[in-house]
């Protein structure tokens, strides 16, 4: 399908869509980021499932700087792209990798402890949900109606056209 | 629009906001993260400057170099065993428990624990045990070369045999001070487990003999060595509780190993159990196999839940605040949950009052003063109940963890709760040097041990045997001087707060403490209430 079918609509709801995502990401990069003695520690020692035993290890004291590190990066780049609208379609899948790590941390199998949690869920819950939603954006990528993408997309345009007459 | 397309760009106006639009969101969130994150900090650390509490880790006891100490070990059962391994010497029969643990459960960390722990240089050169299965398993476990041990029939023969510069004592309560006393006289340096004593003459007996041998002497509490309760000293030392009115201390055990009910040994028989030795000053029984092994169920042996339990929440209370012996003790209870043929309580509370103690106060002088600490106990349950130190200003909540309530109607800590900056539902200060590490706890029994700081502690973020820091304590201060965190004064506090209990729990009313002594009740000698194998006098 392409993007140029889109209804207004259509267009809007998925640029809306990656604009929520990118916030919810930025902000819990930002929190993080902000708040020198956080740590994910806690989070992966309390892990549950079939990966239990690697969640554990990646809260050793050897790897849980690493990961906190990296924890922090990517949500606040993901973040940032998808707002600003550059590699969208890589920040997608980059968030698709950490919100899958997070549910498999606590995947919300049927017989495992839930946790504190302001829901309930059976197999699907919220960061499967918006694992799901990121892999829309994948494939319906936005970033060139909204966002940076847009103004580099018509520079080259604009640089085609212009250099089109020395060309000739 | 197109024409106010910028000829060099080829972007117009909409362009611009179409393509930067993200811009000023990205903008608002970082500011809103960044601010929120920002204020919380502040909070916090307002706060952790207010209470300004010093979480820092205990100077490290001596070094252990020289010629290598040489310990006896008396008593070689449970207790003695852990003893023995804290001091460097675990049995063969463990250390192949233990790896048949870690095959089951890669978490467990009891082998590598014992494996990494500290050469106390100390030998076990001796061992005294009644029954025979024991004492061959020191023998065949710590005869290994550099390490030469003997058995000796009485603990006489051992203290004697010049062969010991120390013992430890992990016999039943009856024998502790006989022994300690005996020790002291001989000039051997005593480990002795809880409680202190068995009664209240041998009480008195043994701090006189300790004081005028000079030996150094230490008690079995091994939590005194627990980081969270040299936090909780600091606590107390600056106030942040306001003056303290309520103590809760608590036992909740629901299994047979916590109700005392022992395996008995196979191989136990008057041909392997030398039973007159067992018996000593206790009333003359036949021999009597459960008895022996599950002698914490006899008044004539153990010291029911006062003695065996309490004393270990009295002395944690007792390292934290040092309020000394209660001026008065009032206990109840029953057999409720296991009448299985024991005469001590397995339901027993002891309502121990201060009347003239006070932690501290954040209001008018001599308002506030007196303080009750309640041990509380069933062998019939297991719900986790929390030691709590009730103060006006705060509560604390203190085990391994330490976690501190701001109390919503505190005097010290009004204009903070009335800026919000205090919430009474969310902790003011919490310490948990658990964070850092996963245990592995294996059993109901040393889970309740564990959550009361009497298995392991943290020292630098690392899970450390609190009873083997309690014992390396205890050997730098034979090696380089100093007095032991349970000493004698300790010990008698202890001991003389037990008996109370016992004493009050058999006779059915009120004991009082005048300073010096416990007060005579007429028509009674305390010390043959105390050890009358009957459950209760009245």
């Amino acid at each position: 399908m392409n993007i140029n079918q889109y209804t207004n609509g259509q267009t809007w709801s998925l640029i809306l869509l990656r604009i929520f995502i990118g916030w919810h990401f930025l902000y819990e990069g930002i929190i993080k980021l902000y708040n020198p003695g956080w740590t994910a520690k806690g989070y992966l020692l309390s892990a549950q499932g079939p990966f239990r035993d690697v969640f554990i290890w990646l809260a050793s004291d050897d790897m849980i700087l690493p990961i906190d590190m990296l924890n922090i990066v990517v949500l606040t780049a993901v973040g940032l792209l998808l707002i600003l609208g550059m590699y969208t379609r890589i920040s997608a899948l980059a968030g698709m990798g950490l919100l899958l790590l997070y549910y498999l941390s606590h995947p919300a199998f049927p017989g495992l402890p839930q946790g504190p949690a302001e829901g309930s869920y059976w197999l699907i819950n919220k960061n499967l949900i918006e694992m799901m939603a990121l892999f829309v954006l994948y494939h319906f990528p936005t970033s060139h109606i909204f966002g940076l993408n847009m103004l580099f997309n018509k520079r080259s345009e604009a640089s085609t056209i212009t250099s089109q007459p020395l060309q000739s | 629009m197109s024409e106010e397309k910028n000829q060099n760009s080829g972007w117009s106006r909409r362009d611009m906001l179409k393509g930067l639009g993200g811009i000023p969101i990205v903008g608002s969130v970082w500011w809103a993260g960044a601010t929120y994150a920002g204020e919380l900090k502040r909070e916090k650390q307002s706060i952790l400057e207010t209470l300004n509490i010093n979480a820092s880790p205990p100077p490290p006891t001596g070094d252990m170099s020289g010629d290598p100490l040489r310990i006896g070990i008396i008593g070689f059962g449970g207790r003695g065993k852990d003893l023995c391994r804290a001091s460097g010497f675990a049995t063969e029969a463990w250390l192949t428990r233990m790896k048949a643990a870690l095959d089951t459960n890669p978490n467990d960390t009891r082998l590598k624990d014992f494996m990494a722990q500290e050469d106390l240089n100390v030998k076990m050169t001796a061992v005294c045990d009644v029954f025979d299965v024991h004492a061959e398993e020191a023998l065949t476990s710590f005869s290994k070369e550099g390490n030469r041990i003997r058995r000796y029939r009485t603990f006489e023969e051992l203290l004697n045999s010049g062969q010991v510069d120390a013992v430890i004592i992990a016999t039943p309560d009856h024998w502790h001070a006989p022994i300690a006393i005996a020790a002291a006289e001989a000039g051997v340096h005593v480990y002795v487990e809880k409680p202190m004593t068995h009664n209240i003459a041998e009480t008195y007996a043994l701090r006189e003999a300790i004081e005028r041998s000079g030996i150094v002497f230490s008690v079995g509490h091994q939590h005194r060595q627990t980081q969270s309760f040299l936090t909780a000293q600091d606590v107390i030392k600056k106030n942040i509780l306001g003056h303290v009115s309520l103590i809760q201390v608590n036992t909740n055990r629901n299994d047979d190993n916590g109700a005392w009910q022992y395996d008995i040994h196979e191989k136990a028989s008057p041909q392997t159990i030398d039973w007159d030795l067992f018996i000593g000053n206790a009333p003359s029984v036949p021999f009597n196999k459960e008895h022996f092994f599950r002698w914490r169920k006899w008044w004539a042996y153990g010291s029911g839940l006062s003695g065996d339990l309490m004393t270990h929440d009295y002395d944690r209370i007792n390292c934290v605040l040092q309020m000394g012996i209660p001026k008065s003790v009032v206990a109840s209870g029953g057999i409720y949950t296991h009448r299985d043929g024991r005469n001590v309580p397995d339901v027993m509370q002891v309502n121990m009052d201060f009347p003239d103690f006070s932690t501290g106060s954040s209001q008018a002088p001599g308002k506030e003063q007196g303080m009750t600490l309640v041990y509380s106990a069933t062998l019939g349950n297991q719900f986790d109940r929390t030691s709590l130190l009730m103060g006006h200003d705060a509560s604390m909540e203190l085990g391994n963890r330490l976690t501190i309530y701001a109390d919503a109607r505190s005097t010290r800590y009004a204009e903070m709760l009335e800026a919000k900056k205090m919430d009474p539902d969310v902790p003011i200060y919490q310490y948990d040097p658990a964070a850092d590490g996963v245990d592995a706890v294996t059993s109901a029994t040393a889970k309740y041990f564990a959550n009361k700081g009497l298995l392991w502690t943290y020292r630098d973020g690392k899970r450390v045997d609190s009873t083997f820091l309690h014992i390396r304590e205890w050997l730098s201060c034979i090696r380089n001087g100093g007095t032991p965190s349970c000493g004698i004064k300790e010990g008698f506090e202890e001991a003389i707060t037990a008996h109370m209990g016992g004493l009050s729990y058999k006779l059915g009313r009120r004991i009082d403490w005048d300073g010096e002594k416990i007060k005579p009740i007429e028509g009674y000698d305390l010390d043959e209430v105390l050890l009358a194998n009957v459950e209760r006098l009245v």
